[in-house]
């Protein structure tokens, strides 16, 4: 579907356009991080959505956010979003507080997730158009005809989104999310519904995007072999609790597994405490 | 790449940004635009032939030509003043779009700003057509009802977006089980606006409600006009005022339901 070398002319477009960025190095250390959640709450009538989770996210990381349906991640994105307002606890992004000072972060960031949709009757040009300005984009149609390169959307560009399928509309979800270039990426579910081709497809243009923009990335996902292939980070939710913390394989050890995606289970089937008792008898042994 | 400048205050190029996304999606479907014109000139057409039977058959009417088709026109602009307003708004719950834009830089001000005008874009293809009817099948011309035919339009106009603001706070806070609100709620004001009879004839009490309305104002000042050849400044003025607060108290409401909306997670179901 996606031929090697157009990935590779692609790859090579991102990264001339990252040079002539200046963006700032995670190095940077006077820059604040991307993400601070400070004892958030959210409660929904008699319900914990999330439960005073803490975590601080540093520029230029990539960051999944696991758990099971029901576990707090959407509401938890929605928040650092300003979708949602927190019942108490803080969120500064880039720096700045959410939602009070939203109006000097949303055209930084941006998001995907699969509870909205682009508009169905409107082209993909149109949209991207439309969302372009929205975000004060300048060289709108460069920046489109350079998106609709890297993605691959040139097939369809001129066809209404309902009329596309549901890898296409992802990839043009991905556009719309990359339109103004974010700093800050919110993916929720990025690759739900997509075939394994498509998905990886996404995978490896997220991965080179965050490279070569040094770009901060949280993604929310069922997908265990994303989040390992992905994220330098975890932080596994449960009943809106982060139950843990830590990078990929520091988890993987510590639950004495050698799969994210046994981790979970175990996490969720509460068979925490057995594997990490496991795992501390194999270290007294 | 993104100007953040344009962040601070209102952005009038992220309100063109938002009539271009509605523009495109009226021009995208000859249904939607067929509608637009469809009612009102249904309307038209059934009362203009009311009219000019009651005209033959009653002497009043036949002195006061033209208030009841002068009352349904003027009835349109207000209804569809509201509905332009508030389907624009609707478009966006139906496509699932509306987290798109709150996680935009578009600021809520902005975002009913391009719906009022949307709302005018709306109301000219439908509205236009039937007051050229009304001219060439019943010989009543709208638009020499002169000057103060502005005063008219702008109450009338003021207080569909006001409806129009407030209604779409309501969806947006509950969801679209909430939509029916939309179509049905300027049919509340119907009665109580006079549109096809003075206030006198309401009980003493009711008339209290309906001078609290600012289209009942604009109905007494057309029937004012047409039939005693008076232009009632004073009505038009007390209308204003009252549209005047009611803009500042929708426009309060909107951002009270939206902020409710934010604490009850409203914007990520928006479902029924």
């Amino acid at each position: 579907m996606h031929s090697t070398a157009q990935w590779r002319k692609n790859a090579s477009s991102m990264t001339e356009n990252a040079k002539a960025s200046s963006r700032p190095t995670v190095a940077d250390s006077t820059l604040s991080a991307a993400i601070e959640v400070d004892r958030l709450v959210k409660v929904y009538k008699q319900t914990r959505a999330v439960d005073g989770i803490s975590f601080s996210l540093p520029r230029g990381s990539i960051t999944g956010l696991l758990g099971g349906n029901g576990a707090g991640k959407t509401t938890t994105i929605a928040m650092i979003m300003g979708l949602v307002l927190p019942t108490s606890g803080r969120v500064r992004v880039l720096g700045h507080r959410m939602p009070e000072e939203s109006a000097e972060v949303l055209g930084r960031m941006n998001f995907e997730s699969p509870y909205v949709d682009m508009p169905m009757r409107l082209t993909v040009r149109q949209n991207l158009t439309i969302f372009g300005k929205l975000y004060a984009v300048k060289h709108l149609p460069d920046r489109i005809a350079k998106l609709a390169a890297e993605l691959d959307l040139n097939d369809f560009i001129d066809r209404a989104n309902g009329k596309l399928s549901a890898g296409q509309k992802t990839r043009v979800a991905l556009a719309k999310a990359l339109i103004n270039e974010p700093e800050l990426l919110l993916l929720d579910e990025p690759t739900a519904s997509l075939d394994p081709d498509t998905a990886d497809w996404v995978r490896a243009h997220l991965e080179r995007y965050r490279k070569d923009n040094n770009a901060t990335i949280l993604l929310a996902s069922h997908n265990m072999l994303e989040v390992e292939r992905l994220c330098d980070r975890v932080i596994i939710m449960k009943r809106g609790r982060v139950e843990d913390d830590d990078t990929p394989d520091a988890i993987m050890a510590r639950y004495n597994r050698t799969t994210l995606e046994e981790v979970f289970l175990d996490v969720a089937r509460g068979r925490v405490n057995d594997a990490k008792e496991g795992q501390d008898e194999q270290l007294s042994s | 790449m993104t100007d953040l400048s344009l962040h601070h205050g209102i952005s009038l190029h992220r309100i063109g940004a938002m009539i271009l996304r509605y523009w495109y999606l009226l021009m995208s479907s000859w249904p939607r635009l067929l509608e637009l014109l469809y009612w009102p000139a249904l309307q038209v057409i059934t009362w203009g032939f009311i009219q000019s039977y009651v005209a033959q058959n009653a002497n009043f009417f036949a002195r006061a030509g033209g208030t009841l088709i002068g009352a349904v026109i003027l009835w349109d602009i207000l209804f569809r003043g509201q509905l332009g307003f508030s389907i624009s708004f609707l478009e966006e719950m139906w496509a699932r779009n509306l987290g798109n834009l709150m996680m935009s830089p578009l600021k809520p001000i902005e975002f009913l700003l391009s719906l009022t005008v949307m709302s005018l874009i709306r109301l000219a293809i439908g509205v236009i057509p039937m007051t050229l009817l009304a001219l060439f099948l019943f010989h009543f011309n709208f638009y020499g009802l002169g000057l103060p035919l502005i005063a008219f339009f702008c109450n009338l106009i003021f207080t569909s977006w006001s409806v129009g603001i407030f209604v779409s706070g309501l969806v947006l806070r509950n969801g679209l089980g909430a939509e029916s609100i939309v179509w049905t709620l300027m049919f509340a004001i119907m009665p109580l606006a006079c549109i096809y009879y003075p206030v006198s004839v309401l009980p003493g009490w009711l008339q209290y409600v309906a001078w609290s309305l600012p289209p009942t104002y604009v109905f007494e000042g057309m029937r004012a006009l047409l039939i005693e050849n008076t232009f009632r400044t004073d009505l038009m003025l007390e209308a204003l005022a009252i549209n005047a607060g009611l803009l500042v108290a929708s426009f309060w409401a909107f951002l009270a339901l939206l902020r409710s909306a934010k604490m009850h997670g409203s914007l990520l179901s928006g479902g029924e």
